[in-house]
């Protein structure tokens, strides 16, 4: 029961993560006065993209034609190990936290090699670039989600998500530095403004766009779905871990029910601050973006100071 | 019976060594054999048949390396056996000095690292006979490659056998003058002769500090023995225990290659030919890690929590050091030797992570902490060997180690190159591979820090933690740029275009061996891990009670709620969706891949020389980081040309180390300095050195009466 429970969370979540993406484009599209697409557009053109002959360079090895199938999987991978809709998730004792950053890493080499393999300038540029900013996101983001793991003593997230929601409404200092912190690594690390621009194609600035460049077809259509997987597992790692009011805790069918509505609701508004805060600002230098990651980074260690002398004092 | 296995393994490196010597000696042997098989002419007829002038040279390697590969078989056996066996097997040896035999113990720690030089030897046995095949004889004669890799590698493995401090520094000298010769050997470069003379200037102050410490250590021994028994007996102030664990760590930490002591290493190591490379990268630094553990948690026994500290500290430097020299080097090999600095660096910073549990009151952590180290250690020993005998393959094949005179090898090479994607990825510590386990438990390790109850300590062990954090990022930068410069893109040069798989099965047999070990060790790392306890338990009394309690499938290096690993079951999961994945999406033959030209933006014409060097990947890291180098970059444009004609305008980079003008070059000064004034002493007269030596006899005589 439980492990058929984590195979249709784990389904749901690949297939409800195109909506979050549409949901973005119209949010931003609104407060641009522009005319947004329909919100099901991301599933029109995931059909369109698998329905069409990929065109491969002649100069591309094996690595580069298995690489999206690697990175789609481990994706997904790391998104069966989040809970969803309920606290309860058996996966989750398979793969910590720790092990979700590796697959994040793991998706991330072989996505850079791919940027690397047709030996291309864009490619190598934008790999390069990736390679950077993840090696500054990486320690942030662990920094963030050590302060909960202390706080809760555990690295598996169910059981962490399970403390904090027994803990009850608590104000800690430390949660508010690690929930910034990740936000900021978040939008680091799915490349939204001002980090990365999605929806840009200028060489001087793109950074997933430019490895990516050489993919079309089903291949493209594998890699793009994994960025809004991935985008939706940083949405729901935010919203479960620091406001998980509203999850599951059993599995009858109301509550689940409930908890979908729950976090639909959390993803939208969160989104929506996503929307206005890429509208308000303006994308940053590349050398910038080692002084956000190292201020997401300081964060993360306020947090976890704070918790440590304010909040683990004996 | 175990320790009989152990001597088996050293007499069987020692005879590889001593059968290389007869490479040259084709008469003396046949004449021997004749005089041996006197009564058997049959078999005399078989022998000699068997050393064919023609072949005897390819006959005596092969003995050699098959020696070597015994020897490895045996180390490998006598190890498990160690780490098995609950008790220390102890002997004494008739050897060495009239009142001091030769103490000989094997207990579960030397069982472990026999096991690590057992794999590394084994695999370099398999390598070797490829690797020398197109060795120069006049030049590089074999008989010296194999004579001084025979007794570096039973100087290794005496290390570990011994049980006195007199032993224990003939083997280490053993193995570090072995090793001079093994760097030296491609002699007639001079750059290679000056890293040899460094090697060998920093390995023998090295070994003067371990001495001291030895020495500290058996001035509070009863009656001043030199004996490990006696030596773990002796009662020392914690001031004189930290003297002697201070001049340990300076002692292994150069061997061990901690930043700033490890300037030889970038040096030494890749200048030996590849497969001792290898053992000198894979294994020696950790028969120095071994001597650090068998120093502080076995001899010196009450552990301080002040040289946790310092061992974290100096490990996160060495390890964040290494990782970003490494990243900036286009020398493979340099590239390799730095990227050990910092692993060494991550086994360090664990171990001191464990001192300070152990001295805090939290034995079952420090296990943890222990057990993680060592677990780094013998991952690092897998995929370092891996790596090192890949780039000697490469080296062949391209004739060059500049990562930027490569490219497009994953098509030339395939095996080769799947197999150093294998070691990458573990050295980056990518989850289902060996280098994550040990990194994860590493981290499970830092995150108990909430039991101590100093708070210092508890910031101090989360902000190595985020250190260690940063390592692993880097070096998955450093480890995509290595793979993506090597193999893939289109070749840089014509030699990369050219190069062809390598012929030989066994440089590839031992390859895929070292790769196995990393998958089946990322996969099933409890096998290692339940290993391991043993060495915890018989060096700290404690051991990690519930790692595998859950079951051979699981990890639970704390306790099930806290934390849980199941590689096989995320294999599992992996492999259903990978495949779920491929099948649904490959289903249409209509719709296979079209082949096509690269887009080129619509120029035309896109050249290999238009892809991102590696000095170009590494740039964004070199302006963030741009303090911890020496950055010496020099455009030069032709005067008179056009601004933009780009064939004009020449580009310089160099990067090199703080340690040699901050730390190296004072000192040198400085000696030369002392030398001068010492000079002075020297005026050629005969009339004046009599005068010396009369005043010193009349000065000696004063001092006797």
């Amino acid at each position: 029961m439980n492990v058929l429970f984590a195979i249709i969370q784990t389904l749901l979540f690949i297939a409800l993560a195109p909506l979050l993406a549409g949901w973005v484009k119209w949010c931003k599209c609104h407060l641009q006065n522009r005319r947004a697409p329909s919100l099901l557009q991301p599933y029109r053109d995931l059909i369109k993209l698998t329905h069409k002959q990929p065109v491969v360079s002649k100069d591309a090895s094996w690595l580069f034609i298995i690489a999206p199938y690697i990175i789609f999987s481990t994706t997904a991978l790391a998104v069966s190990v989040v809970p969803l809709l309920a606290v309860d998730l058996p996966t989750a004792s398979s793969a910590d936290v720790i092990v979700l950053v590796g697959f994040l890493a793991f998706a991330r080499f072989f996505l850079v090699l791919a940027g690397l393999d047709v030996g291309t300038a864009f490619g190598g540029m934008g790999s390069s670039r990736e390679m950077t900013i993840s090696a500054m996101a990486e320690p942030a983001m662990l920094m963030a989600v050590f302060t909960l793991t202390m706080t809760a003593s555990t690295t598996n997230l169910s059981f962490a998500i399970d403390h904090v929601l027994q803990e009850g409404l608590v104000l800690r200092p430390s949660f508010i530095f690690s929930l910034s912190a990740l936000m900021l690594v978040a939008v680091a690390e799915t490349g939204r403004i001002p980090v990365d621009n999605p929806a840009t194609h200028l060489e001087l600035t793109m950074i997933h766009e430019a490895m990516i460049l050489e993919y079309s077809g089903r291949h493209l259509a594998l890699i793009e779905w994994a960025s809004q997987l991935k985008l939706m597992l940083y949405g729901v790692l935010i919203a479960n871990i620091f406001f998980p009011w509203g999850i599951a805790e059993t599995l009858s069918l109301s509550v689940l029910g409930y908890g979908l509505l729950a976090i639909m609701g959390k993803l939208a508004l969160l989104v929506v601050v996503l929307a206005i805060s890429e509208t308000l600002l303006a994308k940053m230098r590349l050398f910038r973006v080692q002084e956000f990651l190292s201020f997401a980074y300081l964060l993360g260690l306020l947090g976890m100071l704070s918790h440590i002398i304010l909040e683990a004092a004996r | 019976m175990i320790l009989f296995l152990a001597y088996a393994a050293v007499l069987l490196s020692f005879l590889s060594g001593i059968l290389a010597l007869l490479m040259r000696q084709h008469c003396s042997v046949i004449k021997w054999v004749h005089y041996c098989c006197t009564k058997r002419p049959d078999w005399q007829q078989c022998l000699n048949n068997w050393l064919e002038q023609s072949v005897y040279p390819q006959r005596i390697q092969q003995l050699s390396f098959i020696c070597l590969g015994m020897a490895g078989v045996f180390a490998m056996i006598a190890g498990v056996g160690g780490l098995i066996s609950e008790q220390a097997m102890t002997a004494q040896l008739p050897l060495g000095l009239p009142w001091l035999p030769w103490h000989v113990r094997f207990d579960s720690l030397s069982g472990l690292f026999f096991l690590i030089i057992g794999i590394a030897i084994f695999a370099v046995s398999c390598y070797g006979p490829g690797y020398v095949k197109g060795n120069n004889e006049q030049e590089h004669p074999f008989a010296v490659l194999g004579l001084f890799s025979g007794l570096f590698i039973a100087g290794m493995l005496l290390v570990l056998l011994a049980d006195d401090a007199f032993f224990f520094m003939i083997s280490w000298e053993l193995m570090s003058v072995a090793s001079y010769f093994l760097v030296a050997f491609q002699h007639e470069n001079s750059a290679n002769r000056h890293a040899a003379f460094i090697y060998l200037i920093m390995a023998e102050v090295g070994a003067i500090a371990i001495i001291l410490a030895f020495g500290v250590l058996a001035s509070f021994s009863d009656g001043g023995a030199f004996t490990f028994d006696a030596l773990r007996n002796a009662s020392l102030s914690d001031t004189w225990a930290s003297v002697a664990f201070v001049l340990a760590l300076v002692g292994f930490g150069m061997k061990a290659g901690l930043v700033p002591l490890h300037v030889w290493l970038p040096e030494a190591h890749p200048v030996a030919p590849s497969h001792i490379s290898a053992l000198m990268s894979g294994v020696m630094l950790k028969v120095a890690v071994y001597g650090l553990i068998r120093f502080s948690f076995d001899l010196l026994g009450d552990i301080q929590w002040q040289w946790g500290v310092a061992l974290m500290i100096i490990g996160a430097i060495s390890a964040l050091g290494g990782i970003l020299y490494a990243m900036m080097q286009p020398n493979l090999k340099r590239l390799l030797a730095y990227s050990s600095v910092e692993n060494i660096g991550i086994i360090f910073m664990v171990l001191g992570l464990s001192m300070i549990f152990l001295a805090k009151g939290h034995p079952t952590l420090a296990a943890l902490g222990f057990v993680a180290a060592l677990f780094h250690a013998f991952n690092h020993a897998l995929f370092k060997n891996l790596l090192f005998l890949g780039a000697g393959i490469i080296q062949h094949q391209v004739h060059s180690l500049n990562i930027d005179d490569m490219g497009g090898l994953i098509k030339r090479m395939p095996h080769t190159s799947k197999l150093f994607l294998i070691a990458c990825m573990s050295i980056s510590s990518l989850p289902l591979l060996n280098g994550f386990v040990s990194e994860w438990l590493a981290f499970q390790a830092a995150l108990q820090v909430g039991v101590l109850d100093d708070a210092v300590l508890r910031s101090l062990v989360p902000v190595m933690a985020a250190a260690l954090a940063l390592t692993a990022a880097l070096a998955a930068a450093c480890f995509v740029k290595l793979f993506g410069m090597m193999f893939l893109g289109l070749p840089r040069t014509r030699h990369a275009a050219k190069a062809e798989e390598t012929q030989d099965k066994g440089m590839l047999f031992s390859l895929s061996l070292l790769a196995g070990l990393c998958f089946l060790f990322g996969i099933f790392p409890g096998l290692m891990i339940n290993l391991l306890d043993n060495v915890a338990l018989q060096l700290l009394g404690h051991s990690l009670p519930n790692a595998t309690a859950a079951g051979w499938l699981w990890l639970t290096p704390v306790s099930a709620e806290k934390a849980s690993y199941s590689a096989p079951i995320v294999l599992f999961l992996a492999a259903i969706a990978g495949g779920i994945s491929y099948r649904y999406l490959r289903r249409d033959p209509a719709m296979a891949l079209r082949e096509s030209e690269t887009w080129d933006c619509g120029f035309g014409g896109l050249t290999p020389r238009m892809q991102y060097t590696s000095s170009a990947f590494t740039m964004p890291f070199r302006r963030i980081f741009s303090k911890v180098w020496i950055i010496d970059e020099t455009i030069t444009k032709q005067p008179g040309t056009m601004p933009l004609q780009v064939t004009d305008i020449h580009y310089e980079l160099h990067v090199n180390d703080h340690s040699w003008p901050k730390l190296y070059q004072p000192i040198e000064k400085s000696v030369n300095r002392i030398a001068r004034l010492v000079s002075r002493m020297q005026t050629g007269n005969i009339r004046v050195y009599l005068s010396y030596s009369f005043f010193t006899l009349i000065f000696l005589l004063w001092v006797i009466s």
